[in-house]
């Protein structure tokens, strides 16, 4: 190996793969994130992928991207801007380029810098580095294509197949750039392929062409070292958002001692929950996919009444067209997950982009008085605990749940310290397991106010349930005026008195302070990483993140209480913000919007938080 | 089968609610066969599980004594489905009527069909909105006029039995709800069947759209202008017995015959239900008045996998094969590392 002679050492560094969306860009990062996770680093990654299945090769719109932030510390964030971009083509290079810090490195593969590589890109002149000011770069140009095809000239590989291996290319000068070993890659390839040892040796062949170039070119290139992250001891895995739903889903399945039950549609970016669930057929899991959304939940109320873990996935539009029938378990009080993992709205909207914009229809997107609780998870891997628990809740307390996630953790990942299902606690859904006398269907238990759940199939407790207002005990239809109030303000009840089962609001950093940053769901990553950063510079900022949002955790008055200004920031107009005027009118409430269909970055916050920490 | 039989009788499965259907409402006669049909079966009285979805016929599962859920517009094809493959033992039923399954459930309907999940689909038809008070439905002849149709519908009709077998069905009868014993029948030999079953009941609403079905169900008339048919049977009806249904082989469709000189039995059709090819099962499910009679009994009932048992023999088959046991095998698979 050679000696590197200008080696910067960084507690945190950002890679953004990108090229065309069939340059393997998304492959590419996940083997450079796992190298990464092997060797100790933390780390977290963002794919950013067009919506358009096959837009034009070399064009923008088919431009596929690959963020990854790997640290010695805690890394919470995919990282707002990068350190180093490999950009395939013209195009990625175009679309990309705003998002690499000043000074930062670009490597391009600069064969694919052809007049009809720049012409499609929407360059238009022959310097792309001068059209676009990118001097403030240092730009790396290799001739990765040539270079693969000479690598692999004498392997008889058709042309086609060669070109196809110089996203490998790319990343042996990574791997270079961060000294890591190449035998990890090199076992995925011998793994995966071990039928096309031709194909596992051009892939090796190339990657190893790539980290040989680029020690060669050592003085055009810097080196880091990011050393390993002091994390906690135990067995890891690297954890998309959506896996871990599912996961946490079949977790709470079987700790719950019922099968598992998904009626879905495929919608992005929420599809890969039922893709993964169907797989699982292999632990007992059911799945149905529906003829459209509402048949998606409804398949799932029917084998919520039939005695599973009921559960359905969606994102956005198709929660509006499951409305009706969340209103259905409402009245029926049966136990049911709602996944809806947020995009970017209104209608199609941004499909394939984040947005936190479903928080109010997922509070009350139905007609009559119809609550539900309403939870959202805040990472990658918390998707795996917030599942459980929403299923949990659904169980013990005889509600239908929404849990929010979006499409940034959704896609995104990071490692996992792999829990044992033995440090989760057994559910305990109140199902009659045998004929009771004078059993009343909507009779409830007094802490919970949950009623029972008698299954089809257990003898003598034949009974009807339905959409009509239900008779306060006897579960059968009632018209009576008061009935009707005292059932409208009991499932409300119901669903408050959860909010007895879940923890408190925690606090990050100080308890009092200046500043308190509100934030829900997804932008966990980036609102502690800005509030983690200030408060290691003194300031007196703390961070107050929400899991649980109908209910609220008991505490939230007194959290607030202790802070002269509170911002809430969200990735929508102030939805969340506008809850909190409405359920905790005390206090006034500063906002953060963005509303670009990306997340926050920690750059912005931080310099919003300054600017309200001096006012 | 028989020892079964005598433990339950029709009055086991009537509930305890007051039925508030109107008086002469054609849906009080096809509960009864129904509630007659039930012990006919082998299934236990809680393994029954009834779905309607909202209409004057979704009132039914409050009638049962019986697992019952009535849920809301048109999607009881959906929530009987989930109900079935959740629990393939029980007994699912759907109750619904022709605006709820050939309108706003149109989608769930045939898609349910072409699953084919072990369901029984009771299509109540009256041709009319009668719980909302007298609009046209996707089945009111054209030109009817009703209150959103002052002038007349200009929109054809679904003729439910053409849809079924569009959407790969292997089950349709058709019964009338003034035929109580042909009904009864019916509903055994659909709820035997493996695989979704829709029976076509045509009935009368008394107050919206009285007498449409006056022509069939006429007294006098009746046997005439409709054929009951039987698998294994040649397709003789009528009062003296003395018509019957042949192939008109040039044109390629069906010929009421009389019998006596030119057409003996032995030139009749012989119903086979069990015939897999839809052909000449859709003609007959297509036949009007007063061109043809109109087609009663079991018209298709063809065996096929069902999408219930399938799902059941997949997850058994890749449960057997599975190296996970449980969640913790699934957590700890593929890459991971110790820190």
């Amino acid at each position: 190996m050679g000696k590197k002679a200008d080696t910067i050492e960084r507690e945190e560094v950002v890679v953004r793969f990108s090229g065309d969306s069939g340059d393997g860009m998304q492959l590419t990062g996940t083997l450079f994130s796992d190298t990464s996770a092997f060797i100790g680093n933390d780390l977290s990654t963002f794919p950013d992928y067009p919506s358009e299945i096959r837009a034009p090769q070399g064009t923008i719109g088919g431009v596929s991207g690959f963020q990854v932030h790997i640290g010695q510390t805690a890394i919470k964030t995919p990282g707002d801007y990068a350190d180093i971009l490999i950009a395939m083509n013209p195009a990625a290079l175009k679309s990309n380029a705003k998002w690499v810090k000043e000074g930062g490195t670009i490597i391009i593969d600069e064969d694919s810098f052809d007049e009809r590589g720049l012409q499609k890109a929407g360059y238009k002149t022959e310097d792309p580095i001068q059209e676009d000011k990118l001097d403030i770069f240092n730009i790396i140009k290799a001739p990765i294509s040539s270079l693969t095809k000479e690598a692999l000239k004498d392997m008889g590989l058709d042309p086609k197949s060669i070109l196809r291996s110089k996203n490998m290319f790319a990343l042996g000068m990574v791997y270079w750039i961060f000294d890591r070993p190449l035998s990890y890659t090199e076992s995925f390839f011998q793994k995966k392929f071990k039928n096309k040892p031709l194909v596992v040796e051009a892939n090796i062949t190339v990657l190893r062409a790539g980290y040989n170039y680029a020690e060669t070119m050592e003085h055009l290139a810097p080196s880091y070292k990011v050393s390993p992250a002091k994390i906690e001891k135990g067995t890891y895995r690297n954890i998309s958002g959506n896996i871990a739903t599912a996961w946490g889903l079949m977790a709470a399945a079987e700790k719950a001692g019922l099968e598992l039950f998904c009626g879905s549609y495929p919608i992005t970016p929420a599809t890969e929950i039922l893709q993964e669930l169907s797989a699982r057929k292999d632990l007992g899991v059911k799945t149905f996919q529906a003829e459209d959304e509402i048949a998606g939940i409804c398949t799932s109320i029917g084998a919520s009444f039939a005695g599973d873990l009921a559960v359905t996935s969606t994102s956005g539009p198709g929660l509006a067209l499951k409305g009706e029938a969340i209103g259905l378990a409402v009245m029926t009080e049966l136990p049911l997950v709602i996944v809806n993992v947020q995009r970017g709205g209104p209608s199609t909207g941004l499909p394939t982009k984040p947005e936190q914009s479903d928080l109010m229809q997922a509070l009350y997107g139905r007609n009559g008085e119809s609550p539900v609780v309403v939870m959202a998870a805040s990472t990658p891997s918390d998707c795996f605990h917030y599942a459980f628990e929403a299923a949990k809740i659904a169980l013990e307390h005889m509600t239908p749940v929404i849990l929010l996630t979006d499409g940034f953790i959704a896609n995104g990942s990071e490692p996992w310290r792999i829990p044992k299902m033995s440090e989760y606690p057994d559910i305990k859904a109140p199902i009659i397991k045998e004929e009771k006398k004078d059993w009343q269907p909507y009779a409830r238990d007094a802490e919970k106010l949950a009623r029972t759940w008698a299954i089809p199939g257990t003898i003598g407790m034949e009974h009807r349930i339905g959409g009509l207002e239900k008779d306060e005990l006897k579960g059968s239809v009632s018209h009576d005026p008061m009935n009707h109030q005292r059932m409208t303000e009991i499932r409300e009840e119901k669903v408050q008195r959860v909010s007895n089962f879940i923890p408190k609001l925690k606090v990050e950093g100080e308890e009092t302070g200046k500043l308190l940053v509100v934030g829900w769901g997804g932008t966990y990553g980036h609102l502690a990483t800005a509030v983690n950063e200030l408060n290691a510079k003194g300031k007196k900022i703390s961070l107050a993140h929400f899991n649980y949002i109908k209910p609220l955790p008991g505490n939230v008055k007194e959290v607030f209480s202790k802070f002269d200004k509170i911002v809430v920031c969200e990735i929508n107009l102030g939805q969340f913000a506008n809850y909190l005027r409405m359920t905790h009118p005390d206090f006034k409430y500063l906002q953060y919007n963005k509303i670009q269909g990306l997340p926050f970055t920690t750059i912005e916050l931080k310099e919003h938080f300054e600017k309200l920490l001096e006012e | 089968m028989a020892e079964i039989q005598t433990l339950y009788t029709a009055k086991d499965f009537k509930s305890d609610q007051e039925v508030r259907w109107c008086p002469g409402c054609g849906d009080h006669a096809i509960m009864n066969a129904i509630q007659r049909a039930l012990p006919e079966l082998t299934h236990k009285k809680e393994n029954f599980a009834f779905i309607s979805g909202i209409g004057c016929s979704s009132r039914f599962p409050y009638y049962m004594n019986t697992y019952g859920f009535h849920s809301i517009h048109g999607r009881a094809s959906a929530i009987a489905s989930g109900v079935k493959v959740a629990n393939p033992k029980l007994s699912v039923w759907q109750i619904t009527g022709d605006g709820d399954a050939m309108a706003i459930g149109g989608n769930h309907f045939i898609h349910a069909i072409r699953r084919n999940i072990d369901i029984n689909i009771i299509l109540f038809n009256n041709e009319i909105y009668g719980l909302t008070k007298g609009q046209y439905s996707p089945t009111s002849k054209f030109g009817a006029v009703t209150k959103t149709s002052p002038y007349g519908t200009v929109e054809h009709p679904f003729h439910p039995g053409e849809l079924v077998i569009g959407a790969q069905g292997k089950f349709f009868a058709r019964t009338i709800d003034t035929n109580l014993k042909l009904s009864q029948d019916i509903f055994v030999e659909a709820s035997r069947h493996d695989g979704t079953s829709v029976v076509e009941v045509l009935q009368n609403c008394v107050i919206y759209n009285d007498k449409t079905h006056a022509a069939l169900s006429d007294k006098e008339h009746k046997e005439d202008r409709t054929i009951v048919l039987e698998h294994g049977k040649p397709m003789i009806f009528g009062k003296n017995r003395d018509k019957g249904l042949i192939l008109d082989v040039e044109n390629l469709k069906l010929k009421v015959v009389e019998l006596g000189d030119k057409y003996s039995e032995k030139d009749l059709l012989i119903h086979n239900a069990e015939e897999k090819n839809p052909g000449i099962h859709a003609m007959l499910a297509n036949m009007s008045y007063p061109e043809l009679p109109v087609a009663f009994g079991v018209i298709r009932k063809v065996k096929a996998e069902t999408y219930d048992k399938a799902v059941k023999r997949q997850v058994e088959t890749v449960k057997a094969k599975s190296s996970f046991k449980c969640m913790d095998d699934l957590l700890n698979s593929g890459t991971t590392w110790e820190v």
